[in-house]
């Protein structure tokens, strides 16, 4: 096992709660737009949720906030009771757009962030072992630009898990990706959430997606942003009913997110009209 | 193995006709040279610098043609510029005939060649000695410049307090053309020689501070984000996000910030120097000697050249990484 070899300590588990969380931006002509409001969430160490909605339900808002980036208007979030003030390195970022620094190789990319914290010498060994877990051996003297998109976001996957994250946040990370390369990156990504036992949050467009890969799907709604409904798919990391993508259960599951956002059974409005 | 099939394909046998062309065109040029006399009215008609040049510059390309017979890689880089170089040699081949063969142009402001080589032999101590004043010049302008550009730039770019007192000021100082500074700053500065360096280095701090911070501020919003996320403190943010990823820009200023001075070079060397391309120039046109202003152009344009050769290779070593993202 590969895992087996990698750091793995850790101070704490990864429980996120999130208490009366609201999020209200000052808009440029002084009026207030709310993103958040009243939200509670709990995730337990070491589970896959995904967060699933349409634009503007707050999901990525909600992800940043975890991850430090803005601060929420009301209420606190703790990880493992721990109050978020700041982004850290125990909650490790993900975007869409591969964000890998043009100018450092694939390696250095990887290593940046035990080198910023000079912790490299210690991790070293780390570094090659994460670029081998996520395939990418071979490729280290490469710059971003030379690698397609796929193989982009497996570096950004490494570059975040290599500093051993309590969480890990993603957001929407194989949305630029084809189907086909999203299909394999999505068994990748659970391959190395097997492996490890960091706590994934995944912000997403694609219901497949969520059910495929989650263990509970926080499915949101707009206007005013919130948690509509939290639906169980998988349990844990053994072979369950969501991660067959041609099961009955996996369309039921389907149709059951698509309903709650409002997708099924209604007249489309005007602009879908052909 | 590897090597072996390199080494082949370096001596493949071969000829490409467009390497001849530089031949074919000096062989034509030095014709013209010997077959058309002098004319009787035109001054130093008895000069043969441009014949002499000719000559060896035949035996030049007689060489390098050989090489292209052996060697793949300069073949094609040679072939390729075959027609350029051809094109260059007839160019002279012209300026040659309307000078000193059949005086079209007034001789007192179109010289011959002749002339105009002559001033690198007659002159040759001098021109080296006004070389080097004009190099330390350009060099100290561009380093004091340059270093204080980048400061600046990187404060106005980074911090909204120095930006929102810093930015106007450069806003309206840094237009203003370097040769109106000229009795500021012979009063500002002790020595004439000061003085020079800062018209050199204002022009060069203006165009480098103005791409630094621009280059700053379009940083991705993102690499910070991630680079956070990391654990990085808002100074490594600076130094290991800003400021690589502003690189591009910084160099682009440089490129500029060094064709700007040497505009500012003619007239930075207005002001007491006793030596200077510049100045030569200057001084000639006033003696109204045009085969030594000719003389002087072509040095500058030379050194210019190879500057900015020198500087596009430094480049593209340190900024690998951005090969075909970006292209000047």
């Amino acid at each position: 096992m590969v895992a087996a070899k990698l750091t793995k300590q850790r101070e704490g588990m990864g429980n996120i709660t999130a208490r009366d969380i609201g999020k209200e931006f000052i808009r440029p002509d002084g009026k207030r737009t709310i993103a958040l409001s009243n939200l509670n969430v709990d995730i337990k160490a070491g589970e896959f949720i995904c967060l699933i909605g349409p634009s503007g339900c707050g999901k990525s808002t909600f992800l940043r906030l975890i991850a430090g980036l803005s601060k929420p208007t009301f209420g606190e979030i703790r990880l493992d009771n721990q109050l978020i003030k700041g982004p850290g390195y125990e909650r490790g970022l993900v975007f869409q757009d591969s964000t890998l620094f043009p100018w450092l190789n694939i390696y250095d990319n990887i290593a940046y962030g035990l080198k910023i914290r000079r912790v490299f010498k210690q991790h070293k060994q780390d570094v090659n072992e994460f670029i081998r877990l996520v395939g990418l051996a071979g490729f280290e003297k490469a710059y971003p630009h030379q690698l397609s998109g796929g193989m982009a976001q497996r570096a950004s996957l490494a570059r975040a898990l290599v500093s051993n994250p309590k969480i890990l946040l993603l957001d929407e990370p194989l949305g630029a990706l084809d189907a086909f390369t999203r299909m394999n990156m999505q068994d990748e990504i659970l391959r190395i959430w097997k492996e490890r036992d960091t706590t994934m949050l995944m912000v997403t467009h694609d219901v497949d997606e969520a059910i495929y890969l989650s263990d509970r799907v926080f499915v949101m709604t707009p206007r005013p942003a919130k948690i509509e409904e939290i639906i169980e798919v998988n349990s844990g990391r053994g072979e369950n009913r969501g991660r067959q993508r041609d099961s009955g259960d996996f369309l039921r599951l389907r149709s059951k997110i698509l309903q709650i956002l409002d997708f099924t059974g209604k007249t489309p409005p005007p602009e879908y009209y052909l | 193995m590897a090597e072996k099939i390199k080494n082949e394909q370096k001596l493949s046998f071969g000829f490409n006709f467009r390497s001849a062309i530089p031949i074919g065109a000096l062989i034509i040029t030095l014709l013209t040279e010997i077959l058309i006399p002098n004319n009787q009215e035109a001054k130093y008609r008895e000069l043969t610098n441009f014949r002499s040049v000719l000559f060896f510059a035949l035996i030049i390309s007689v060489i390098l043609f050989t090489i292209t017979l052996f060697y793949k890689n300069f073949r094609s880089k040679y072939s390729h510029k075959g027609w350029f170089i051809g094109g260059f040699i007839l160019f002279f081949n012209i300026l040659n005939v309307v000078t000193v063969k059949f005086l079209l142009l007034p001789q007192i402001y179109f010289p011959s060649l002749n002339r105009v080589l002559n001033v690198y032999i007659e002159d040759r101590q001098f021109l080296l000695k006004c070389m080097g004043s004009s190099f330390s010049l350009l060099i100290e302008g561009l380093i004091f410049g340059t270093v204080v550009g980048v400061f600046t730039g990187i404060l106005v770019g980074w911090s909204l307090n120095w930006n929102y007192w810093l930015y106007p000021i450069i806003r309206i100082l840094g237009p203003i053309p370097s040769s109106t500074w000229i009795p500021l700053a012979l009063v500002l500065f002790p020595t004439p020689r000061w003085a020079a360096v800062f018209l050199i280095a204002f022009g060069v701090w203006f165009q480098i501070t103005i791409l630094t911070s621009s280059g700053i501020q379009s940083v991705k919003k993102s690499y910070f984000e991630v680079s956070s996320t990391m654990g990085a403190t808002n100074l490594q943010n600076l130094f290991h996000i800003a400021i690589p990823d502003a690189l591009p820009s910084i160099f682009l200023g440089f490129f500029n910030a060094t064709c700007s001075s040497f505009v500012a070079l003619m007239a930075a060397e207005m002001l007491g120097v006793k030596a200077g391309i510049g100045w030569y120039i200057n001084w000639q046109k006033e003696m109204i000697s045009y085969p030594n202003v000719y003389a002087g152009l072509v040095i500058i344009a030379v050194f210019c050249y190879l500057f900015i050769t020198l500087q596009f290779k430094v480049r593209d070593k340190l900024l690998g990484w951005q090969k075909g993202v970006i292209k000047w």
